[in-house]
């Protein structure tokens, strides 16, 4: 538990416009995200969530302000930002072995400490029986797992999950935002968490940031103060998920009009 | 006859939700219909024989053709032809596999190489093959360099095409995937682009192949001392229509075990790939 020096993720007055003459995606977005947390993004389809994580990824370049991660500015993807893509995005010529592993093998690490490093991940997802099977063998919520394991395997600084159990049954879904939170509670990675679920953002958030529709900004931060293993039934998050829902419901009103 | 029908139907609705063929009655099926078509060149050349319908030199029957498959590959010529095919093939399969790849990776990866070169292709593609081969007898002679070059020149199209194409359609997610796991330059591309759009190429290759065995022959047609086609061309000449099937077969055969080697190629490399 050491204290951090300084925000993690520090994003300074970022805005994106796509095309000059169209309205803004983004318009001033500052937010700070601190070592070993958690923190959900939220707001209606079309807010521009999904551009700011872009952003922070660095495979969309700013039209103006930085993020600064670890005090270095991004200026493209890198290692240090690990990405789990709502569309799973696992390379489908590769085992789940060789998927995991894809970023070890990039640094040369040596074999016996990739095998170390894939069972571990592997076990933290619970996927080590399935070691050698390809993605093509695998349900949308086993690929998940991988594409998580994958990103953690590579030991990034931060982790920007991008919807990531969006494509998922609502069943397979809350299985997976257990084995997150489980995984967070061993890992305490620092993550950005993108996702439209009222549920999943406080079952999941240290903080909750909900963003305004068109240009996305950001309207409100919502400090989750629940326990750290959470229960979707107790009235505590009941009153979380009511008090964030209404201040959503008046962005989503906002994009009907 | 109902019976037939009511089995068409069987059959049809089989093929449309029934459980696949098992391997053995599949293969049975396959061998069946080879043995059938045999059957009625027999029968048909029978007939020929014993109805005296034209002069059955037209339409020898299969023991025939085999048996002058035979007798040349006694005689030592049929491996002479055969190895002076293959050695073509193989050369100028290799040579336009090897640009078409090359080429077709770069324009696939860089821009400005694809805008240069599309262009060209784009125009020379239409234009047959079998078209600019007197022009490549013209340039470089009727020898060896000409064959070579003509089917080089044949397949390289649509192996450069596919190549193309494969690498285009990359999923972009899977470029990013790569790159924020710290893939770049060399490594992006020897792990993610290459192996990407290795499928495309190999279905590329495949009709590189059956390509190469299409143009040789004609190629072989013009001023060829040795090869299959010259053995078609030379059986032509002499009224030798046993000796042209039975090098119609050997090309078959080559044909066919060329496309079968590609595929054991797109099997052992893409495994995985297709659900189980």
């Amino acid at each position: 538990m050491t204290p951090a020096a300084g925000p993690k993720i520090q994003i300074r007055s970022v805005a994106k416009t796509f095309a000059s003459g169209r309205a803004p995606a983004l318009a001033d977005v500052d937010l700070d995200v601190a070592e070993r947390e958690l923190v959900c993004i939220l707001g209606p389809s079309g807010c521009g969530k999904s551009t700011l994580l872009n952003i922070v990824a660095g495979f969309l370049a700013p039209t103006s302000g930085t993020v600064l991660v670890d005090g270095h500015a991004v200026t493209g993807p890198a290692p240090e930002r690990g990405v789990v893509f709502q569309e799973y995005a696992l390379f489908p010529w590769l085992t789940v072995t060789g998927n995991v592993e894809f970023g070890p093998r990039l640094q040369a690490r040596p074999a016996a400490e990739r095998r170390r490093t894939v069972d571990r991940y592997l076990d933290l997802v619970g996927l080590r029986a399935h070691a050698d099977k390809f993605p093509a063998q695998l349900s949308g919520g086993m690929k998940q797992r991988v594409a998580i394991a994958r990103a953690l395997a590579n030991n990034p600084a931060v982790i920007l999950m991008d919807e990531p159990f969006g494509a998922l049954d609502a069943q397979t879904r809350e299985t997976l935002q257990d084995e997150l939170s489980k995984i967070q509670r061993v890992e305490h990675k620092t993550i950005l968490f993108i996702t439209h679920s009222i549920r999943e953002a406080v079952y999941l958030a240290d903080r909750v940031v909900v963003m305004t529709s068109a240009p996305g900004r950001i309207k409100q931060v919502f400090p989750i103060k629940l326990p750290e293993v959470r229960d979707r039934f107790a009235p505590e998050f009941t009153q979380s998920e009511a008090d964030i829902t209404r201040v959503v419901k008046e962005e989503v009103a906002k994009v009907r009009e | 006859m109902a019976s037939f029908v009511s089995n068409v139907s069987t059959l049809v609705e089989s093929g449309l939700r029934g459980p696949a063929l098992t391997r053995r009655r599949a293969l049975a099926l396959q061998v069946g219909a080879v043995g059938v078509f045999l059957a009625l060149w027999s029968v048909l050349a029978g007939l020929v024989v014993v109805l005296k319908l034209f002069n059955p030199i037209f339409l020898p029957g299969p023991w025939l053709v085999l048996g002058a498959l035979a007798e040349l590959a006694a005689k030592g010529q049929l491996w002479i032809h055969l190895a002076a095919t293959l050695e073509r093939v193989t050369i100028g399969f290799g040579v336009g596999a090897a640009l078409g790849v090359g080429l077709g990776l770069a324009a696939g990866q860089l821009g400005p190489v694809r805008d240069v070169v599309e262009p060209l292709i784009e125009l020379l593609r239409p234009i047959p093959p079998l078209a600019v081969l007197p022009l490549f007898i013209v340039w470089v002679g009727i020898g060896e360099p000409s064959k070579i070059g003509f089917i080089t020149y044949a397949t390289f199209f649509p192996i450069f095409l596919t190549t193309v194409t494969g690498v285009r359609q990359i999923d972009p997610v899977l470029l990013r995937a790569a790159q924020s796991l710290g893939a770049r330059g060399l490594g992006l591309f020897t792990r993610v682009i290459l192996p990407a759009a290795l499928p495309d190429i190999l279905t590329g290759l495949r009709l590189g192949v059956a390509l190469a065995f299409f143009v040789i022959v004609i190629s072989e047609f013009i001023g060829a001392e040795h090869g299959l086609g010259y053995l078609i061309n030379d059986g032509r000449n002499f009224f030798l229509v046993e000796q042209m099937l039975a090098a119609a077969v050997v090309l078959g055969l080559l044909g066919y075990a060329g496309n079968g080697l590609v595929r054991l190629l797109e099997r052992r490399l893409t495994r995985g790939q297709h659900p189980a």
